[in-house]
């Protein structure tokens, strides 16, 4: 496997299995996800697609690796866009644990750790999900720690 | 990594109130994933100052590395300074000031010819 072509990290005062449950609930996904809905049971070898709002499909794949409340490795393709379609599979793993991080919540947080690799050559579609993952991640925060989310909708 | 007191900002302000340290984000803007060697390679400091500089960055969670076999790869994560940005710019002012920060960009490019 090639280097990630990202690494993001986000903190969340919250527990692993909350983390766990919010990435694989299609009506948690919504939520956070900009009314994207997620079509999968989330076990390993189970095919995965996101769907918009007006029922587009946007990504499919497959989920290779489900470690309830470790870890969720997805085979990830762009749908919609012909030019990331085209760029092929990638390859998209979330990991969660406990780290030190925030004292005022016993020192303890979840480090929620997500990277994108893409398997061939090509840069499009890496540019496409690192301008989408920050929001969505600050978003799963804000639902974990407040109820809310930050985004309503996808403003780039 | 926080001083006990405040939040996890307070770090990420710290971090980047050094010059040294925002070029480090600039050379991993730039392309994402070096190594340490790779990073001593294209700057005017000691290694041992890049690795410090890289520690803090990584306390104030500005850098996340990963291990791939023996070599240990640094990527700029923004995920804190869009936490910045989300703090204190509402949603519905971020589609102008994308709109002036494309003019700036457009008008300075336009001037640097």
């Amino acid at each position: 496997m090639s280097k990630p072509q990202f690494v993001y990290v986000t903190y969340i005062r919250t527990t692993p299995e909350k983390v766990w449950a919010a990435l694989t609930e299609p009506q948690t996904i919504k939520k956070f996800w900009f009314n994207i809905t997620a079509d999968s049971d989330f076990k390993p070898g189970s095919p995965w697609r996101l769907k918009f709002e007006d029922g587009r499909v946007a990504d499919t794949g497959e989920i290779l690796e489900a470690v309830p409340p470790k870890r969720l490795v997805i085979k990830w393709r762009n749908e919609f866009k012909p030019e990331l379609k085209a760029e092929g599979w990638s390859r998209c793993t979330m990991e969660i644990e406990m780290a030190d991080y925030y004292p005022d919540f016993g020192g303890k947080a979840v480090k929620l750790t997500i990277t994108h690799e893409l398997e061939g050559e090509g840069t499009k579609f890496i540019e496409a999900v690192s301008a989408g993952w920050p929001k969505v991640m600050s978003n799963l925060k804000s639902l974990l720690e407040t109820g809310d989310v930050a985004f309503q909708e996808y403003a780039s | 990594m926080t001083n006990g007191k405040g939040d996890s900002l307070d770090a990420v302000f710290r971090a980047l109130a050094d010059a040294s340290r925002r070029e480090l984000l600039d050379r991993l803007r730039a392309e994402n994933g070096q190594t340490l060697n790779d990073l001593c390679a294209r700057l005017a400091m000691t290694r041992q100052a890049v690795s410090k500089h890289l520690a803090i960055l990584e306390d104030a969670n500005l850098v996340a590395t990963v291990r791939r076999g023996r070599e240990k790869l640094h990527y700029l994560n923004p995920v804190p300074i869009h936490e910045i940005a989300e703090r204190w710019i509402g949603k519905f002012e971020r589609g102008r000031l994308q709109a002036l920060s494309d003019m700036k960009k457009a008008l300075e490019e336009r001037t640097g010819e």
